[in-house]
């Protein structure tokens, strides 16, 4: 047999060797191609063959080189993308099974109320008064009461169970007293004072599903030139749209606060209000107290009330929450029970 | 204040409509321009079937002791038979029948009960006589206690068989109940609260009128009057009235009491309260008789003085400050508050005086509050009364004497001080009312406000002159009128605007900026925010404080024994929260607080307030229920202590050192640390003293508390920027075995001392103990590794580096290198 023929009858032997092939395709590749290869003892017979026909027999040498060649990659590239499907088979999990896991930290619900009324505020160009320095929480009689233009024997103080530590000092029973100790420091060369307390207030209570000695409140106030009630009912009706809903209303009723005249109570609509809501549908809820801060707590506050006038409001972060999410008993927010607290999670929010 | 809306029509021209629908509106409205409106109810509620029945004929029970049978007239032509136990029951008699088939209210349950026939012991009653409790009236505004049987019509009220008793009684009067601010006295009287629905609907008012006819006989022949002091008193008059017959109320009386939520009692007294109602104005009635001397005075209690008030109670009186009417003897009543036994009139009254007065407002109020005695008087006395109204409501009470109880009203008023009303006339402009209220009204609107108010004015230029009226005592400055326009203009009309001006930045200080952080650092380490109560126990106050040494802050008038103590940690409140979740099944709780802490200073001064950050951890950090290998790991001290040292890392905090502790009462003395920045103290972390836990029964409980302020004071601010070296690493382990007296930190410190400038990380990557060490140490295995920023590391200077590390460690803490 010519070396011709026997290479022909090697690239036959191969093809077929490497389409039975399942396992080891190195091994044959070493005994077709390798130094002691198949290939390579046929390709020793070279030195036997008529220079004249050693062009074209190299050439047929080479051919079944690289048919075999690539015939190896590509049993070799199979193999490979089989061993691959088989191990990602092998791998392959329940994903439904829960996910490891984490735990992240909720704010308290109220600090969650707080918050965004501070956010909204602090877009409006308000400050945020909530230091230890100008909103303590254990006040002074005079700040607490005299300077909001309750005399020690005001009838309205009734309203206002308070616990004393002594006769001059308790435990504030709203923000207000934040609104002199920050009047008392405000530039007025720097335009007009706007400014937001949120922080804890005590009154002498009887804890129930209603009532808590401990609970929350956000002092409000502008105290400026041109400040309008106007402003006041502008101010508030935003508010409320932040943390309600766009399409909730606001109305406001007359009331009576020492400090504040005219006085209101705001209500907010429980439904939504459309253009074709008719006024009887509307369900109001009251919210929150505020009104035109009074002459004489301006004046006490070394503010001439014939040149400023001033807002001011108290918003209840307790009963926001209480509304906003159903909330029955004033008490939960104090206990601090994880599976209270957690429920309060929908950071996307 | 309960408002009868068919008595305020007897002021208002045009009567306001009383159906349902439109009394619904009208609170409306009234909630919207005046005051809350708590609810517009009838006594009579969902009753029906209720009629005026004469009491033909009575006999007695054939099979009961107690009970009769009686035969009635309902205007029908059959007679009705109904079976009776009230003891009172007589011929001839006009009594309430409730029909079969009529809806009354169960006196018992307050359910709506519907009356059938009832066979009594053998006999068929068709109904039921009742008394005025079994149809929906109180105990306390029913003319006669229950026991004394059935309701029964006087001679004189014009009603006959077979009339609807709801209405004969009145039951059928819409009744306002507002909720009246302090501010508004006026409206505690039907004539005030005439004038405000006026303003309200724009209608006029008209006040009550009368005839006093005065007999011969001089007043001030029977009495006089001594005031001790003026300031107790600016006006006070009285009146006599000779020869009155006591007794009951004409029905028409009667009715107006009990709408108004009031018992008649007797003519008299039901005279002075129908004023009360009518003018607001408190009229007291002594029985002249009773009274030892002519001399009436006014004057403060003395010491000892005591005084047995109408509701039977022995008052010891304030000497110098309750103000009382008393004679030469002895104290009469309680000035604008309660009257006393005394002198209290009866069935047996002939002649009696009758008092009208203005009292110190602030000193009814003391009195008031202090013998927790707040009646009807003294709400309007402290509130303030219309000075204008007094002597006249005093006039027409003496009309009505005369005109109910057949007395002889003595000639003149016997006046003893009779102030003038400080009437203030208040300038407005229109400019002014738009300043405030952000409107655009015209000095007409402004004045025809105060038409609809019927305040008097006068127009000068561009300025309003408006007469504040006696009658409304709140109304003193500006303000209160720009209110009174404000309201009635409608609060619902004021423009939506927000402030302009200049703008203002709106902006976080960086303390608060800090405290935020603090609070969002917390929550992505996994714990709660909690809100606990800052008022607890003297002794959970102090329980993790910092220096239990230092002053609490105590109520002085606490509610409960454990709301006594402002808190000086956060960490006991924190426990408790720990011990309320796992009573409720929650084992594991991982919860932090930013709150205050307070200390006290000297008395009479503000206590220092300090904001503090605190953590608890207990149970596991995360529950998996297939894969708790991986997750279920009881917390320990250091993944509190990691808590701590990632927050403050976070926050910018350099130089942290844990200095273990035995201070803390309350926490373990073996797994507490000290936390310093440098030298600054900044708190402490650790397991809660196990005696505490396991006093609530609690598996291991970890807890750190941080004096925020402090923590804020030692951050580093700015972040500084290093490049990252190109170059590579190189690590050298060590694992050495040490005493158990050395800390980890000192090795650290000793190797970051001695180790080169190379030196960029030490790890800590085993702690071993155990039988195959000998008895007092352990082994610490530790990475350094080493980086330069400028070259390649030489290997050589690597290893020199590092034996200088193992050298000092040898030499300082005797290790052996493993």
């Amino acid at each position: 047999m010519s070396l011709i023929e026997e290479l022909t009858a090697l690239k036959a032997s191969a093809v077929e060797r490497i389409n039975a092939a399942d396992a080891d395709i190195e091994a044959l590749r070493v005994s077709l191609l390798g130094k002691k290869g198949e290939l390579t003892a046929l390709l020793k017979g070279m030195k036997d063959v008529a220079p004249a026909d050693r062009k074209t027999v190299g050439e047929i040498g080479n051919d079944v080189r690289q048919i075999i060649t690539a015939l190896l990659a590509e049993k070799k590239a199979a193999a490979e993308a089989a061993q691959l499907e088989a191990q990602l088979a092998a791998e392959t999990i329940d994903v439904t099974l829960p996910g490891s896991a984490h735990v992240v930290g909720q704010p308290h619900v109220l600090q969650q109320i707080i918050d965004e009324i501070e956010q909204h505020f602090l877009g409006l160009g308000f400050e945020v008064i909530d230091d230890t320095v100008d909103s303590p929480e254990v006040e002074t009689d005079e700040y607490n009461f005299e300077r909001e233009n309750l005399p020690k024997d005001h009838p309205a103080r009734d309203m206002q169970d308070t616990f004393y530590i002594t006769p001059e000092i308790l435990l504030r029973t709203q923000t207000s007293p934040v609104q002199s100790r920050s009047l008392e420091k405000h530039d007025f060369s720097k335009g007009p004072l706007k400014m937001i307390a949120p922080g804890k207030v005590y009154r002498r209570d009887t804890d129930d599903a209603t009532h808590s000695h401990q609970f929350h409140q956000v002092e409000g106030m502008v105290v400026g030139e041109n400040i309008t009630m106007a402003d006041l009912k502008g101010t508030l009706l935003s508010i409320m749209q932040a943390l309600f809903g766009e399409k909730h209303q606001i109305r406001m009723r007359p009331s009576y606060f020492p400090f504040t005249e005219p006085s209101v109570e705001v209500d907010v609509s429980w439904n939504e209000v459309t253009p074709d809501t008719k006024p009887e549908d509307i369900e109001w809820i009251e919210v929150l107290g505020a009104g035109m801060t009074h002459p004489n707590v301006l004046r006490m506050d070394g503010i001439d009330p014939e040149k400023y006038s001033a807002f001011a409001f108290g918003l209840g972060p307790d009963r926001f929450a209480m509304l906003k999410y159903g909330v029955d008993d004033i008490r939960q927010f104090y206990l601090n029970d994880v599976r209270f607290l957690s429920q309060f999670n929908r950071k996307g929010n | 204040m309960k408002t009868n809306l068919t008595w305020l029509n007897d002021y208002l021209d045009q009567a306001i409509s009383l159906d349902q629908q439109a009394v619904a509106d009208l609170a409306e409205q009234v909630a919207r321009t005046s005051v809350e409106v708590d609810s517009v109810t009838t006594l009579a509620q969902q009753q029906d079937g209720l009629v005026v029945a004469e009491v033909v004929s009575v006999v007695p029970h054939p099979d009961s002791d107690h009970m009769v049978i009686t035969q009635v007239n309902i205007g029908e032509p059959k007679l009705i038979q109904v079976v009776t136990g009230a003891p009172n029951v007589a011929e001839g008699q006009l009594v309430v029948l409730a029909k079969v088939g009529a809806h009354i209210v169960n006196h018992e349950t307050g359910e709506l009960v519907t009356l059938s026939a009832a066979n009594l012991r053998g006999e068929v009653s068709h109904g039921m006589l009742v008394a005025l409790q079994e149809i929906g009236f109180d105990n306390k505004i029913a003319p006669k206690d229950f026991e004394a049987g059935i309701y029964v019509f006087g001679p004189n009220d014009g009603v006959h068989p077979g009339d609807d008793a709801l209405v004969a009684l009145g039951m059928t009067d819409p009744v306002m109940d507002t909720d009246l601010t302090p501010n508004r006295a006026d409206m505690l009287s039907m004539i005030g609260t005439a004038y405000e629905f006026g303003a309200m609907l724009n209608q006029p008012v008209t006040e009550p009128a009368f005839d006093l006819v005065e007999y011969e006989t001089l007043a001030r022949d029977q009495v006089n009057v001594v005031i001790d002091d003026a300031s107790l008193v600016p006006k006070y008059a009285l009146r006599v009235v000779n020869d009155v017959t006591v007794g009951d109320s004409p029905l028409w009386l009667q009715k107006i009491l009990w709408n108004a939520g009031m018992r008649p009692i007797n003519n008299i007294v039901d005279i002075t309260n129908y004023m009360m109602l009518m003018y607001g104005q408190p009229l007291h009635a002594f029985d002249l008789d009773k009274l030892s001397g002519q001399t009436i005075h006014v004057r403060r209690a003395m010491a000892d003085e005591q005084l047995v008030t109408l509701d039977d109670k022995t008052r010891e009186l304030r000497a110098g400050e309750d103000i009382v009417i008393a004679t030469a003897d002895e104290p009469l009543m309680l000035a604008g508050v309660m009257g006393g036994s005394s002198s209290e009139v009866d069935h047996t009254t002939r002649h009696i005086v009758l008092e009208g007065a203005v009292f110190n407002p602030s000193l009814v109020r003391a009195t008031a509050r202090r013998h927790n005695l707040h009646s009807e008087a003294s709400a309007r006395f402290e509130r303030g009364v219309n000075w204008d109204a007094t002597f006249t409501a005093l006039d027409h009470a003496a009309h009505l004497v005369d005109d109910l109880a057949g007395g002889q009203v003595a000639r003149g008023l016997v006046v003893a001080a009779d102030t003038d009303y400080d009437t203030v006339i208040m300038p407005l402009t229109a400019a002014r009312v738009n300043q405030i209220l952000g409107t655009t009204l015209t000095l007409k609107d402004i004045a025809g406000i105060f038409d609809q108010l019927a305040f008097t004015y006068q127009i000068e230029a561009d300025t309003i002159q408006v007469t504040l009226p006696a009658r409304r005592p709140d109304m003193r400055i500006e303000a209160d009128l720009i209110e009174e326009i404000a309201r009635l203009y409608g609060y619902d009309n004021l423009p939506v605007t927000l402030p302009y001006g200049p703008t203002t930045p709106g902006h976080l200080t960086l303390r608060q900026r800090q405290i935020r952080a603090s609070r969002r650092i917390m929550e992505s380490l996994g714990l709660n925010q909690a809100i606990s109560y800052v008022l607890t126990t003297p002794e959970k106050a102090q329980q993790f404080a910092e220096n239990p040494g230092e002053k609490v802050v105590a109520l002085d008038y606490p509610m409960s024994s454990d709301r006594t103590t402002v808190r000086q940690n956060l960490l006991a409140g924190l426990l408790e929260d720990v011990v309320y979740n796992v009573n409720h099944g929650v084992a594991n709780v991982a919860l932090y607080e930013q709150g205050r802490i307070f200390i006290a200073n000297a008395p009479d001064t503000l206590p220092t307030e300090m904001e503090h950050l605190a953590g608890v951890l207990t149970g596991t950090r995360a529950t998996s229920t297939w894969q708790q290998d991986k997750t279920e790991k009881t917390v320990d001290f250091y993944d509190m202590k990691g808590v701590v040292a990632q927050y403050l890392a976070q926050m910018g905090v350099d130089e942290v050192r844990y200095e273990a502790t035995k201070r803390h009462q309350n926490m373990h003395p073996g797994q507490t640390a000290d936390i310093y920045s440098g030298d600054v103290y900044l708190g402490f972390v650790g397991q809660l003293h196990p005696q505490v836990t396991q006093a609530h029964k609690l598996a291991p409980v970890f807890g750190f508390e941080l004096n925020l302020f402090a923590v804020m004071a030692q951050v580093q601010t700015g972040v500084h920027y290093a490049p990252i070296s190109r170059f590579p690493q190189m690590s050298r382990d060590a694992a050495l075995l040490v005493d158990d007296t050395v800390e980890h930190a000192d090795i650290v410190a000793l190797i970051r001392q001695t180790a080169g400038d190379k030196l960029v990380d030490i790890q800590l990557f085993d702690v071993y103990t155990g039988d195959k060490l000998p008895a007092g140490k352990r082994s610490l295995a530790y990475t350094l590794t080493y980086q330069d920023n400028d070259e390649t590391l030489v290997e050589a200077e690597v290893n020199a580096d590092f034996e200088r590390v193992t050298a000092a460690l040898i030499a300082q803490f005797h290790v052996a290198v493993r």
